[in-house]
């Protein structure tokens, strides 16, 4: 579904802040995987995500989804094939627009945006209920503008948003990391259920160790632009934190520096 | 006594040219509010499209070609501002101000002098200082005036209904969902630009005629007059109504009570000269209105999004 073949991205090159962030990496996603990437500050986790959105070129290498290379395409063409969910709650969706505006923004993407309604009736009797399984209430404001929604509500609102035209991979970038605990775990139900329904293709970075092992089917650690770590099946559902950091001084020679991750773990 | 009367008497010369800014304000509305983005192209294109109007009528054109030629004009203004700002990567600002000045030269070769006349009795114009008052209702430039303003409303108001509409609007929102979303947001900021433009042409079309003259200086300081009049236009009357079409509307009204007030300190005996220092500390006050009362006057925040910084 996703194939990543030796993505090379270096910020600020020949310059004394060069920084190499993805080091060659290469991975192969398949149908259905959902993939939860951990690693310390700097390790290329949005790095990565945002090479396969296209936010800007990789250096070389290539990327490849669902047999299509887009390695030189442009971000918004990309977007046909792309759901994603960003960190900051406010980067997913339009403040001035109405709920039921954004999500027509969103079951428009790939497709011609020419002079026909930018929303029918059918769109939203079918808005409303995809809204109503959210369990948030905002069926019934949906001609509210959504820079009145709170953070998770904007976020799962984003996350209807990425998934309603199913798309070949969906990509969670510590989507719930600004959220308050209660919330970020509704979010991440919430997630769970948009993509084992739609058997989505998922890669969800985040900074919970906890939340990488329980949810999904595969775990990827980055470190200093590479993947170091990549454990899948029953070998992955038995893993535990302290493995986790064990694999970690092993694979990387250093000790794990990240106190969000580790705080947010024990 | 006198003061009042000669208020009286210019009142319906001022609300004729306040709903022809207001065709301006609309325009500079789809860039400043809906666009997000500061564009100094009205400056130059509101000559632009008197020029060509007067120009296109004085020798001989129809009303229809010079208003759509003018139209056409504007677009194009639109466009070197978007291709600069978008394909080269000029700020908006910057851009805007490039384009403006090469206008100048631009509409100093349409029009070939500094100011061009077109006389209202030889030509048969379709507003004019003229016929403000005493003449039949259809021949009212006041009525003609707010016609062309609805019916820019009402297409304005089905463009952005449509999802090309939508698209212009979430760009103008948020430029890294649109992108997410598949939306072209060049492309998008162009067509916005464009649009602005033309519409700040066809204001340029029906001043000059108004006035009886194109002047290759006739737009300057438009931009100030245009955020005036949507800045008046907000406060008087937003609290009514957020619908898309009455905030246009609102643009349209806030110019007429600029023209209302200018013709008012004009008869007063103020000096005129001092109207443009005027003005742009009025504008100036009311851009910081909101910046003031969140600096000063607003209770202590707490910050949220920046506690969980990464």
């Amino acid at each position: 579904m996703l194939e990543l073949k030796g993505i090379y991205k270096a910020f600020n090159p020949g310059t004394v802040n060069e920084k190499v962030a993805l080091n060659e990496v290469s991975l192969k996603l398949n149908e259905g995987d959902f993939v939860t990437i951990i690693g310390g500050n700097g390790a290329g986790k949005s790095t990565m995500l945002n090479a396969i959105a296209g936010a800007w070129k990789v250096d070389f290498g290539s990327i490849i989804i669902d047999g299509v290379d887009v390695t030189k395409m442009p971000e918004h063409k990309r977007a046909k094939y792309l759901g994603r969910v960003f960190q900051d709650p406010m980067m997913g969706t339009a403040p001035e627009m109405e709920i039921q505006e954004n999500m027509a923004l969103a079951i428009r993407r790939g497709k011609p945006r020419g002079l026909g309604w930018g929303i029918t009736k059918k769109e939203k009797e079918f808005f409303k209920k995809e809204l109503t399984k959210l369990d948030l209430g905002l069926e019934s404001r949906m001609t509210s503008k959504v820079g009145l929604l709170s953070g998770g509500q904007r976020q799962a609102l984003t996350l209807l948003m990425a998934s309603m035209q199913k798309p070949k991979v969906l990509l969670l970038d510590e989507h719930t990391a600004a959220l308050d605990p209660k919330t970020a775990a509704k979010v991440l139900e919430l997630s769970d259920q948009i993509i084992s329904e739609n058997n989505l293709t998922a890669m969800m970075v985040t900074h919970n160790m906890n939340d990488a092992i329980k949810h999904g089917n595969r775990l990827i650690m980055m470190h200093e632009g590479k993947i170091i770590f990549d454990v899948s099946g029953e070998e992955k559902k038995n893993l535990t934190i302290d493995e986790l950091l064990q694999k970690f001084t092993q694979s990387s020679g250093e000790e794990f520096a990240n106190d969000r991750a580790l705080l947010a773990s024990r | 006594m006198d003061l009042i009367t000669s208020i009286l008497n210019s009142l319906p010369g001022a609300v004729a040219q306040g709903l022809i800014w207001g065709i301006m304000a609309i325009g500079l509305y789809i860039t400043f509010k809906i666009l997000n983005v500061s564009d100094l192209t009205v400056d130059g294109s509101l000559c632009t499209g008197g020029a060509v109007c007067v120009v296109m009528l004085t020798s001989g054109y129809g009303m229809v070609e010079s208003l759509i030629c003018s139209v056409l004009a504007g677009m194009l203004c639109g466009l070197a501002t978007g291709i600069f700002h978008t394909v080269m990567g000029i700020p908006a600002i910057l851009a805007g101000i490039l384009t403006q000045l090469a206008l100048y030269s631009v509409n100093l070769k349409i029009l070939g002098k500094a100011n061009q006349a077109i006389n209202a009795s030889k030509y048969d114009l379709l507003v004019t200082i003229r016929n403000v008052k005493n003449v039949p209702l259809f021949e009212n430039s006041i009525l003609i005036s707010a016609i062309a303003v609805l019916l820019i409303v009402v297409l304005l108001y089905w463009f952005f209904g449509t999802s090309l509409g939508c698209s212009l609007r979430a760009t103008g929102s948020n430029l890294n969902m649109s992108r997410a979303q598949g939306i072209n947001t060049k492309i998008t900021t162009v067509l916005g630009l464009m649009v602005s433009n033309g519409l700040v042409a066809l204001s340029g079309a029906f001043l000059a005629q108004f006035n009886g003259y194109a002047d290759v200086s006739m737009g300057r300081g438009a931009i100030v007059t245009g955020l005036a009049a949507i800045i008046i236009g907000g406060a008087v009357f937003g609290k009514i109504s957020s619908n898309f079409g009455f905030r246009l509307i609102t643009a349209a009204l806030g110019g007429v009570i600029y023209w209302i007030v200018y013709q008012v300190i004009i008869c007063i005996g103020l000096d005129a000269d001092l109207l443009k220092l005027l003005s742009a500390l009025v504008v100036a006050v009311f851009l910081a209105v909101p910046y003031l009362k969140s600096e000063y006057f607003s209770k202590s925040k707490v910050r949220k999004a920046g506690a969980h910084n990464a």
